[in-house]
């Protein structure tokens, strides 16, 4: 009934092609938008800051990234944790070498070094791919753990080799360190988060995003209509990691604040980011924030529900989320193996037709 | 997603209620890689303060509530952990994890709010000039080091020409000592070599190059399984137990039973005396466990974790009680507590009091976080299952450990642009 195109007359090109062709759909986005803009920054404190909002923001952006690669480009990979590693450090070298260089700069030049790290890791993918792709890509995540650990450089020598993000400013005001306003700190991510959201949504029903799905869906069917998988593949090794490698310097500078690689950046982080991209939905942005939301905010969901208000043991609901999220990914991935981007897609079609379905 | 949020606010929300008595979040983790180490020490914290609920209706008349919050060792949990507890009064925090401590450090003292990191952590928190928020008393991973070398000092008489070998998990915590070490080694002439152990399971290659090496002392910084593996295969290459030495973390029941009669004669450092004959445990036993007030499932009473969660539980308890007489009111404050933690003096008298003598000397202050850094050695028999001390609790190396606890709290001040507060 309101859900619907009939009514909605598109005039331009533009008009039609636009990602939110329903009018109804274009609104709630943008209240969507404005919500989270204005709004959200007045209600925050620092729980929701730092146990929710921001763990969904920064993992909904690593999710966006490994979903370029993965999800559009078909090329399967276990190095997030490493890449995100990548980003990290580097925004913690920049940080302390240049100490008057805007936090601004410091997250985007991560995401550059990261995507050329990516873009290094990426050679093997245009010999193999598959399974023996992903083994390559586990070797970048130990690989990278393991150089920042023995090189003491890469955490300015301190005795422990924990590193710790020091105060930077916007426009005078603290986003990272200990004396950053919650609503600080999520407008900075929030910023980064939407644009290269929108972005990535755009790259991908581009021009180079149809190169990827080529790729994806027939890597040799590809290369005879003229695909080059050499600039598809390594393009979109280097985006991928670009964002990861941003998605890393926000979570360690903006997030946590204080990061030691192999206990924050291992292999257990590579998997997780892949879950969320498999139960959100290969192939799309909405799916990676989905995925992300489903697999940050859900524990902390049940944890305050059992524990905050039903008052059980700590140690029992620890275990009882492992079955509760175990369980819900087994059924997801049996009732809607494309994810909970396809239900929505569903939901959206549903909609459409409602209340006279046919 | 709307729904979740709506949901995990609605409950935040709820779970807030007003605070009235001593909060005390206790980051547990009896899930997760460590849950074997971190089961003892949670249980035993919270029984010991269950018990002067109990006994004495809380601390200084006000009702003591433990805040049971599951870390599983991981960082980002002990964020929400933290985040979720702080709001409720937290007067001090225990994160039992070094990589969580070196989150709070910044965290807690911007919010001032003390963090007690016991015998672990940042080790120049020791500095209180620089970290007034943060506390590692009774000793740091650096005593811990000089007290191992002197001991092998003792026992060989000479270093000069020995050799030393530290096995360390590849980590924060691993790497701690090894400052110390070396400097130590340049102050007595015996020659020094870290070797690292990336995943605690596998260390087939780390003990042959011992094998081959063959230094005259191992010195091992681990946790969790790594500790269960590496008394297992110095056992199989059948290195002399008797010249390997753990630290604290390295020191429990856990580590050493595997190994069956292999580990007969392991040492490890340890601050505070082993067992449960003391009075205090009695009463613990008759008040918590018997009367099925214990957390967990009570079957951990008296292990040497166990004791160190006590041990932890006393040194709160021993704050408050000195906060309370401070500033004369029973329901302190975070600040108050911090006052306290910083003035606490547990003497040989007063742990006599406590029901648990034969514990060295505690006393920290303004300058120093660290306490007195005393230490015993304690050795484990395989026929008896019991540690028991071999040593008298003796002191660091004070002229190696000072001088580099000053360079490491000097580089945090440049770091974070702080100036150290004056004490006086």
């Amino acid at each position: 009934m309101f859900y619907r195109e009939a009514g909605d007359f598109k005039v331009t090109y533009a008009e039609d092609s636009q990602t939110f062709p329903i009018a109804f759909d274009r609104y709630r986005y943008y209240i969507v938008l404005a919500f989270a803009v204005l709004v959200v920054p007045l209600l925050i404190n620092d729980y929701w800051e730092k146990s929710i909002l921001l763990p969904f923001l920064v993992y909904a952006l690593i999710a966006i990234g490994l979903n370029i690669l993965t999800g559009y480009c078909g090329q399967v990979s276990l190095g997030t944790g490493g890449f995100m590693a990548v980003g990290a450090y580097a925004c913690y070298k920049l940080m302390t070498a240049y100490p008057d260089l805007n936090i601004f700069f410091c997250v985007l030049l991560s995401g550059a070094v990261t995507a050329l790290v990516g873009v290094l890791f990426g050679l093997p993918s245009l010999r193999i791919k598959g399974f023996y792709l992903a083994v390559a890509t586990l070797a970048a995540q130990f690989f990278i753990v393991w150089l920042l650990n023995k090189v003491p450089w890469f955490y300015n020598y301190s005795a422990s080799g924990q590193i710790t993000a020091p105060e930077r400013t916007v426009f005078g005001i603290a986003v990272t360190g200990p004396e950053a306003e919650p609503w600080a700190t999520y407008l900075f991510a929030l910023f980064f988060v939407l644009i290269m959201a929108w972005i990535a949504r755009n790259l991908t029903r581009g021009p180079l995003g149809r190169r990827w799905m080529a790729i994806r869906d027939m890597d040799i069917a590809a290369e005879i209509i003229g695909v080059n998988p050499l600039s598809a593949k390594l393009s979109a090794f280097a985006v991928s990691s670009f964002f990861i490698g941003v998605g890393g310097a926000l979570f360690f500078a903006v997030w946590i604040g204080s990061a030691e690689v192999s206990e924050i950046f291992g292999i257990d982080k590579s998997f997780s980011v892949l879950f969320m991209i498999i139960i959100g939905g290969l192939g799309s942005i909405f799916g990676s924030f989905a995925g992300a939301a489903f697999l940050v905010l859900l524990p902390v969901a049940l944890k305050n529900l059992f524990v905050g208000l039903m008052g059980w043991p700590p140690d029992i609901v620890a275990h009882l989320q492992f079955v509760i999220v175990g369980g819900l990914i087994i059924g997801f991935l049996i009732l809607e193996p494309h994810g909970l981007a396809q239900l929505w897609r569903l939901a959206k079609e549903k909609l459409r037709l409602w209340p006279f379905p046919y | 997603m709307k729904r979740i949020l709506t949901a995990a606010g609605l409950a935040a929300m709820l779970a807030a209620p007003a605070a009235a008595d001593l909060v005390i979040p206790s980051m547990d983790y009896r899930t997760g890689p460590f849950a074997p180490n971190g089961i003892p020490f949670a249980d035993g914290f919270h029984d010991y303060l269950e018990m002067l609920n109990q006994r004495d209706g809380g601390i200084g008349g006000v009702p003591i509530r433990v805040l049971p919050c599951e870390t599983a060792y991981n960082t980002e949990k002990g964020v929400e952990c933290y985040e979720s507890t702080k709001g409720e009064g937290a007067l001090v925090y225990h994160p039992l994890s070094t990589g969580i401590t070196y989150q709070l450090i910044p965290k807690a003292s911007a919010d001032q709010i003390p963090v007690h990191s016991m015998g672990y952590g940042r080790t120049s928190a020791a500095d209180g000039r620089t970290f007034e928020w943060i506390f590692n008393f009774p000793g740091t991973y650096w005593d811990a080091a000089s007290i191992i070398v002197k001991h092998a000092l003792e026992v060989e008489g000479s270093l000069e020409g020995k050799s030393i070998t530290l096995v360390h998990l590849d980590a924060a915590y691993g790497r701690e000592p090894i400052p110390t070490l070396e400097a130590l080694s340049e102050k007595h002439g015996f020659d020094f070599k870290a070797i690292p152990v990336a995943y605690g399971q596998e260390q087939k290659s780390q003990w042959l190059q011992i094998r081959r090496e063959r230094p005259d002392w191992v010195v091992m910084w681990g946790w969790g399984v790594m500790n269960q593996v590496a008394i297992q295969e110095a056992a199989n290459i059948r290195y002399p137990m008797d010249r390997f030495v753990g630290v604290w973390w390295s020191g429990s029941e856990n580590d050493v039973l595997p190994a069956g009669a292999g580990a007969d004669g392991y040492k490890a450092i340890t601050f505070h005396p082993p067992g449960s004959d003391a009075p205090l445990f009695g009463e613990i036993k008759e008040m918590v466990i018997d009367a099925n007030n214990y957390a967990g499932d009570g079957t951990h009473f008296g292990s040497v974790l166990y004791n160190r969660g006590v041990y932890a539980a006393i040194t709160v308890a021993e704050a408050i009680r000195a906060a309370q007489e401070m500033h004369g009111v029973g329901e302190i404050t975070p600040a108050m507590m911090r006052d306290g933690l910083e003035n606490v003096t547990i003497d040989a008298a007063r742990w006599e009091a406590l029901g648990w003598p034969g514990n060295p000397e505690i006393n920290v202050s303004c300058e120093d976080h660290g306490g007195p850094g005393l230490a015993a050695i304690q050795q484990w028999s395989y026929d008896a299952k019991t540690w028991s001390l071999i040593t008298e609790f003796i002191g660091a190396d004070r002229e190696i450990v000072d001088p580099l606890i000053a360079a490491d709290a000097a580089a945090y001040a440049a770091e974070n642009s702080l100036t150290p507060r004056a004490c006086n």
